[in-house]
């Protein structure tokens, strides 16, 4: 999981997390203590709305139009999180599910910090799968202490013992009295009341809304209405549009421009430069754009990155030989294993590097007056994002303000340590004075071309197995960048391992007695980022197809294979059967016509998924038939959107094992739209996708992300026992692997 | 210059760019903002609009060419297959994101418009150029499925 252990980290050179937040620290530091009404840490904007006579805490506010709102912390970009959270406050609550509402919170740390990023909360931010995990014991909180004040207020009301009183749906009532109200009319009395200290929690098996298997979400009328506000349709009074002629090659710079054509297009208003690039501003996109399409930029390169993809993997394969490869994982003695082992396989494996591409191309609208900032954003990483903000406006933190609207998709493109598409809106303003409030849309092209990737990988992996069909050896080198070197987080970095790079490999599943797992750091000014579940995007492809391969080797089955290497993780072993179960594993497969099959398993973000992928192989083209899927993420508290989640998840692992890839040629970048920048359309959309989830009563672990890694590796052994090829360079080029299992 | 649109049948008067792609127009200038944009080349349908009752990515097309004409935007969709497909989408809760849904939503109205029960391939064919990076691709399978057996029958199968 990425943004662990950040305690201690700065968050921008210079100044600490802790300075930053010690004000707002203070603030809030007693709202767990008694005493203190939860109407007086109202956030912004809800004390307005709320007009006194609402329940409100940071977190839930009941208005007296009976509606209950839910303020989310977490950017809601399409893994349900705004559904999620109103269902763990509604359970808690008793209330009904219509009336329950949702809205974002403004930036504010520690009070809307995410504690699965750091213990202290010092940063609000949304990543890592973590968003449920980290809010449910404090909304389950929020909601029942909402619910014991209302309780409490009706008691008071009636005159009658609040033991007698039940909350149902909604309606509070005592049957004694016959007397009922709706939260609405409680909520002006229940708020003049003292916070209770002490409120008790559901037992899970009380649960009514929470594990529910047909919620609605609460978005789902907007987003089919076209209603759904996201950054791009942010319209305000006096608004220009931006765009920004950057680098064509990653670390160059500008060194001069000229804008007299630029500015000679109708209805562009100005040309500026900016820290990142050069700024066409006008009156409306197609302005902006055609001015932008004329601008005379000379580049300074002299620091860029000329290197293709090509290149790069040879260095890498170079890389991987380095005898000072930064340990992972060691144990036992690999070499003497190595040499007694019946089976040895060794193995290259490439990964591209991969664009987020979210459908809402990057936007973000700033306006700026002399003492604030206010950003309009999908924003995936508040905290960050203000202290950008306030970086490049010459504002303090404090004076930015974030309006998180809806993510038109992130995959983790938004959570940027340099927010750069915030830091360039907000640069924009600050060159223009100000003078009008401004939004920048970055075009499909700067988003394919623009950087951030999923890093390019190298893995060179050497396993065997010995006589009793037991992994006794196994080597890897994992050569690739840095996700957080040179960046705020660089704290992650430990004992010279970014664990965002090497997260998910084979020791950390199968038991293995001699193990030899180093990474080597590769530097290029290409800038890389999390992409929909990091590290696991590549160390879970080569250790399950290299298991598979393993199982062949040792004559067993695959899921048997796995099962023997599986003995002290009761867990992963459970939803390895049950994916088995359900996908009739052991039942006669039929592998005419070029059908295959393949599993894969993996844990990431807390959670453990596992796939049984079924394809046909018409010539040198994947057809993905059929996807079984088991996932085990403790409480499924939206078990539809669970289902959702990994339905898509799978969608967009395919997309990379079928297409994707981000390849340079002397420095540029080759593909620039969607007809380049291969993705998964609804044809390649297996026919058939079943998801499973295992009954749990742990705390719920991560949905938005564990669903990407298996599909790639299973789908990689589903081609391989249907064809005997072996799948090991990403994207999976059949013609080509044939071409080299020739040789 | 001006221009005249009619969109979601009201006319409008603009004094833009005839080559200003319709998107920009109906966004920037009309502010119905339900009509995305996604690549701005024709290839991800985050723009389908109807022009005529046809779906027609408005991210490549001219203003000046859809003068005289009929565009209906997501805001204005008020057919029987427009309506039978949003009341799927919800029922199912197709979206994620929602950032390509109101393409997506175009798309599907104006293929159940020419062919009311649609098999797994037409929709497959008639869905191949609208983009979903969330992949909500079953879903819409499913809810198309069911928008069209909630549509009464009618005799223009085709595609």
């Amino acid at each position: 999981m990425y943004f662990r252990n950040l305690k201690g980290s700065s968050l921008w050179p210079g100044v600490s997390a802790a300075e930053l937040t010690r004000r707002d620290f203070l603030k809030f530091t007693t709202l767990a203590g008694a005493g203190l009404t939860l109407a007086a840490a109202l956030p912004e904007g809800a004390a307005a709305a709320a007009g006194g006579s609402a329940l409100a805490s940071p977190f839930v506010r009941i208005d007296p139009d009976n509606t209950v709102t839910v303020i989310c912390k977490h950017v809601e970009a399409g893994q349900g999180v705004w559904t999620g959270l109103p269902t763990i406050v509604a359970e808690e609550l008793d209330a009904s599910w219509a009336q329950m509402r949702v809205e974002s919170a403004p930036a504010k740390v520690p009070l809307y910090g995410n504690f699965a990023f750091d213990p202290k909360g010092s940063v609000q931010g949304t990543g890592g799968s973590t968003a449920v995990a980290n809010s449910w014991a404090q909304l389950r909180q929020a909601g029942a202490t909402a619910r014991a004040m209302l309780v409490q207020a009706a008691a008071a009301q009636w005159h009658v013992p609040a033991a007698e009183i039940t909350v149902n749906e909604g309606v509070v009532a005592h049957s004694k009295s016959g007397k009922r109200a709706s939260f609405g009319e409680l909520a002006a009395r229940a708020a003049k009341l003292p916070v209770p200290t002490e409120v008790k929690l559901k037992d899970p098996s009380q649960f009514k809304l929470i594990g529910r298997d047909k919620l609605p979400r609460l978005d789902s009328h907007a987003k089919s209405f076209g209603q759904q506000q996201f950054a791009i349709d942010v319209m305000l009074p006096g608004m220009m549009t931006a765009v920004v002629l950057r680098p064509p090659r990653f670390g160059g710079k500008v060194a001069s421009f000229d804008a007299t054509q630029a500015k000679a297009v109708p209805g562009v208003v100005d040309v500026v430069q900016i820290p990142r690039g050069v700024a066409v501003i006008g009156r409306d996109m197609w302005s902006a754009k055609k001015g932008r399409d004329v601008l005379q930029v000379t580049w300074d390169e002299s620091g860029a990155e000329k290197r293709g993809t090509p290149e790069m993997m040879a260095d890498y394969k170079k890389l991987s030989q380095a005898a000072d490869a930064a340990k992972v994982a060691r144990e036992g003695d690999f070499e003497s294993a190595l040499k007694n082992a019946a089976h040895t396989i060794d193995a290259e494996f490439e990964f591209p590097y991969l664009a987020h591409a979210p459908m809402e191309p990057l936007t973000a609208v700033a306006r700026l007056s002399p003492d604030k900032c206010e950003i309009w954003a999908g924003c995936q990483f508040q905290t960050v994002d203000q202290l950008n903000a306030a970086m490049a406006t010459g504002l303090k933190p404090d004076q930015v303000s974030i309006i998180t609207l809806a993510a038109g998709g992130t995959f983790g493109r938004r959570a940027n340590p340099e927010s750069d598409y915030i830091s360039e809106v907000a640069s924009i303003a600050k060159a223009v004075g100000g003078k009008y409030p401004v939004r920048l849309i970055w075009t499909r092209e700067d988003d394919i071309t623009g950087g951030r990737y999923r890093p390019l990988n190298y893995h060179r992996v050497t396993a065997a197995v010995d006589r009793n069909g037991k992994v006794v050896a196994y080597k890897q080198r994992i050569v690739g960048q840095s996700l957080v070197a040179g960046t705020p987080f660089a704290a992650m970095i430990k004992d010279g391992v970014d664990p965002t790079a090497v997260e998910g490999t084979a020791p950390e599943q199968y038991e293995i007695p001699n193990v030899d797992v180093g990474w080597k750091q590769a530097n290029s000014p290409i800038p890389v980022l999390w992409w929909r579940s990091v590290g696991h995007t590549h160390t879970a492809v080569s250790k399950e197809v290299i298991f598979d391969e393993l199982a062949e080797a040792a004559g067993v089955d695959p899921v048997a294979f796995r099962l023997a290497h599986l003995e002290k993780h009761p867990r992963h072993a459970a939803v390895l059967r049950l994916v088995a179960e359900k996908a009739g594993w052991d039942k006669p497969f039929s592998k005419d016509k070029g059908r295959g099959r393949g599993v894969a398993i993996q844990e990431s973000f807390g959670s453990v998924v596992a796939q049984v992928a079924e394809v046909t192989v018409t010539g040198d083209t994947i057809k993905v038939d059929r996807v079984v899927c088991a996932v085990d993420c403790g409480i499924a508290v939206n078990p539809d959107v669970v289902r959702a989640q990994m339905q898509g998840a799978i969608g967009y692992g395919l997309a990379a094992a079928l297409h994707g890839k981000i390849t340079l040629t002397d420095g540029h970048v080759d593909q620039t739209n969607f007809h380049q920048y291969t993705v998964l359309r609804i044809n390649e959309m297996p026919r058939e996708i079943e998801v499973h989830i295992v009954p749990s009563t742990n705390a719920p672990s991560g949905v938005g992300e564990p669903g990407t890694p298996p599909i790639v590796p299973a789908v990689a052994n589903a081609v391989r026992n249907a064809t005997g090829i072996k799948l090991r360079k990403l994207p999976f080029d059949l013609a080509e692997a044939r071409a080299s299992a020739k040789v | 210059m001006s221009v005249k649109l009619t969109v979601n049948n009201l006319q409008h008067e603009l004094d833009i760019d005839p080559n200003m792609p319709l998107l920009w127009a109906i966004r920037d200038h009309l502010q119905l903002t339900g009509t995305k944009f996604g690549c701005g080349m024709a290839l991800c349908g985050a723009c389908t609009v109807h022009i005529d009752g046809q779906a027609v990515r408005s991210c490549v097309t001219p203003v000046s060419a859809v003068e005289g004409k009929k565009v209906t935007t997501i805001e204005g969709l008020d057919t029987p297959a427009g309506k039978a497909v949003q009341s799927a989408w919800v029922g199912l809760d197709v979206p994620q994101c929602g950032y390509c849904q109101s393409g997506q939503v175009m798309s599907a109205a104006a293929l159940l418009t020419t062919n009311s029960k649609p098999s797994d391939a037409d929709i497959d064919a008639a869905m191949a150029g609208n983009i979903c990076r969330c992949a909500t691709y079953a879903r819409i399978r499913n809810a198309i499925h069911q928008a069209a057996n909630e549509l009464p029958a009618t005799s223009t199968r085709g595609g």
